[in-house]
């Protein structure tokens, strides 16, 4: 198993020097009376891997629903390559984004999520090319060829005619990384992947993954509770609480060293 | 002392009915199909309706289906078939029978595919979200295909109720089943034979269908 080395070659920017990629800049959101994120500041760089860890209930998640568009910020903005996610200039001031803009933006990142949520509908190969055919206007050959190629990157080169309740969930997973990384995004957010799967079907996903960020110049934004992966493949570690970083650092210092109380607690409970 | 006339059960009114029945076979089940199409498509429509952006649609649609969904089919009938005319608006009986029972039916169907398309899992709405797929192509490529893979055994069940309301044509002079059946017993007062055969009929399409629709739910819902 080896990374397709082309695999963020043809990127309309690839920004891997290290430039600020994503930026939340006092972003608040709410559901209901509970404040998940509260003016939340923080930002990735490109081409780094990050993983946000926390006590469940700490906004991890939301922070990826956001970036992928599937909620709305109350209040905030969010950044992605410099352009605003959410937001647009007009006349000026900044108002929120039309689905134009946000689609634009959006398809600079990428989602892996806890489901899977493949298309039961459609077949193996049919799942990664639909969204390069439809969206980025690649011909079904072209399409098919780089679906085969990621297959076999993920270790499922056999499998593309199959349907996917005809995989395990390792496999689904698997199949599902590759539906995100066909449409080349800039940035991956991984939700609780391997979450749903069976304890021995974990490693081979983590793997891939594993296989992916040291191989490839894709920024990963992680939420995970598998320590031992996080403390691999990270080059920043997130630690929240009650919708803040209470402390971040690089992978050795959060996991051996903490400076906060809260993440000792933390740790100590998972680890 | 009274005999009755039709005591005894006499196969040569069965066979002099015979032609006339096919006629008649044909005729409903011409009902049933073009019926059912309109019902399939018109519901779809109505289903796709109840979810648009904005109340404007939501509402009247809400209204129109409740209001045919909660009459009458066969006051429907009469009123398409006796009063539209009045209006200018005429069609052959059959023709008004046809969109009548579809158009009644559509809003069966409408809830039947609103039930579906409910049950499709939000992730997968996001997970087209994710990849940017237009709205229309995830209604198309991604949710309706789901949606309606499930539903086809409900429909079928519709299918067959509907089969089973094509005699209401009869009352604007459709000549299906029922109505063949009246007419040949009118002129030879052998009811027992002719409304036998129908009933028999309609039971000899019925049941098959429903058995048919059973097999294709075990093999449709996985």
């Amino acid at each position: 198993m080896s990374a397709d080395p082309n695999l963020t070659k043809d990127q309309p920017n690839p920004k891997v020097d290290g430039s600020e990629l994503i930026r939340f800049d006092k972003v608040v959101k709410r559901f209901g009376g509970n404040t998940v994120l509260d003016e939340l500041d923080f930002s990735v760089a490109s081409g780094k891997h990050v993983t946000l860890i926390g006590p469940s209930g700490s906004g991890k998640t939301t922070i990826l629903r956001l970036l992928m568009t599937l909620i709305k910020p109350d209040e905030g903005t969010i950044k992605v390559n410099g352009d605003y996610l959410t937001h647009e200039q007009k006349n000026g001031s900044l108002v929120p984004a039309g689905e134009k803009h946000i689609r634009e933006v959006r398809k600079n990142i990428g989602m892996v999520f806890q489901q899977f949520n493949l298309f039961p509908n459609m077949k193996v190969l049919r799942n990664i090319t639909e969204a390069p055919v439809t969206v980025l206007g690649l011909s079904k050959d072209e399409a098919e060829e780089r679906a085969r190629e990621l297959l076999e990157m993920v270790g499922l080169g056999d499998r593309c005619d199959a349907y996917p309740t005809q995989l395990s969930g390792g496999q689904q997973q698997r199949v599902a990384i590759a539906r995100a990384l066909a449409m080349r995004p800039q940035v991956l957010l991984l939700d609780e992947v391997t979450s749903a799967l069976d304890p021995e079907l974990v490693a081979g996903v983590l793997d891939v993954l594993r296989d992916i960020a040291h191989t490839t110049d894709i920024t990963m934004l992680c939420v995970t509770h598998e320590m031992n992966f996080a403390r691999d493949i990270s080059d920043q570690v997130l630690m929240f609480d009650a919708g803040r970083v209470i402390e971040s650092g690089p992978p050795e210092k959060i996991f051996s060293d903490p400076a906060h109380e809260r993440t000792r607690e933390f740790l100590s409970a998972v680890l | 002392m009274i005999t009755t006339a039709s005591s005894s059960w006499d196969w040569s009114a069965v066979a002099d009915f015979m032609p006339h029945f096919w006629d008649g076979v044909v005729e409903t089940l011409k009902i049933l199909v073009l019926g059912s199409l309109i019902s399939f498509s018109v519901g779809l429509v109505w289903a796709l309706a109840f979810r648009a952006p904005t109340r404007f649609v939501r509402w009247p649609v809400g209204v129109v289906t409740e209001f045919i969904r909660n009459t009458p089919l066969l006051v429907q009938l009469f009123f398409l078939y006796f009063v539209l005319p009045e209006w200018g608006i005429q069609f052959s009986a059959l023709t008004t029978g046809i969109v009548a029972i579809g158009l009644h039916y559509s809003t069966y169907t409408a809830q039947v595919y609103r039930a579906g398309i409910e049950a499709v899992p939000t992730g997968q709405w996001e997970a087209a979200r994710a990849l940017s797929l237009p709205y229309r192509r995830t209604w198309t490529a991604v949710i309706l295909p789901q949606a309606i893979r499930r539903v086809i055994p409900a429909l079928g069940n519709y299918v067959i109720a509907m089969l089973k309301d094509t005699p209401l044509l009869a009352g604007i002079g459709v000549l299906e089943l029922l109505q063949r059946s009246r007419l040949e017993a009118a002129q030879t007062f052998q009811y027992t034979e002719a409304l036998t055969v129908v009933g028999i009929a309609f039971i000899v399409i019925a049941y098959p269908s429903s058995l048919l629709l059973r097999a294709l739910e075990r093999r449709l819902v996985r």
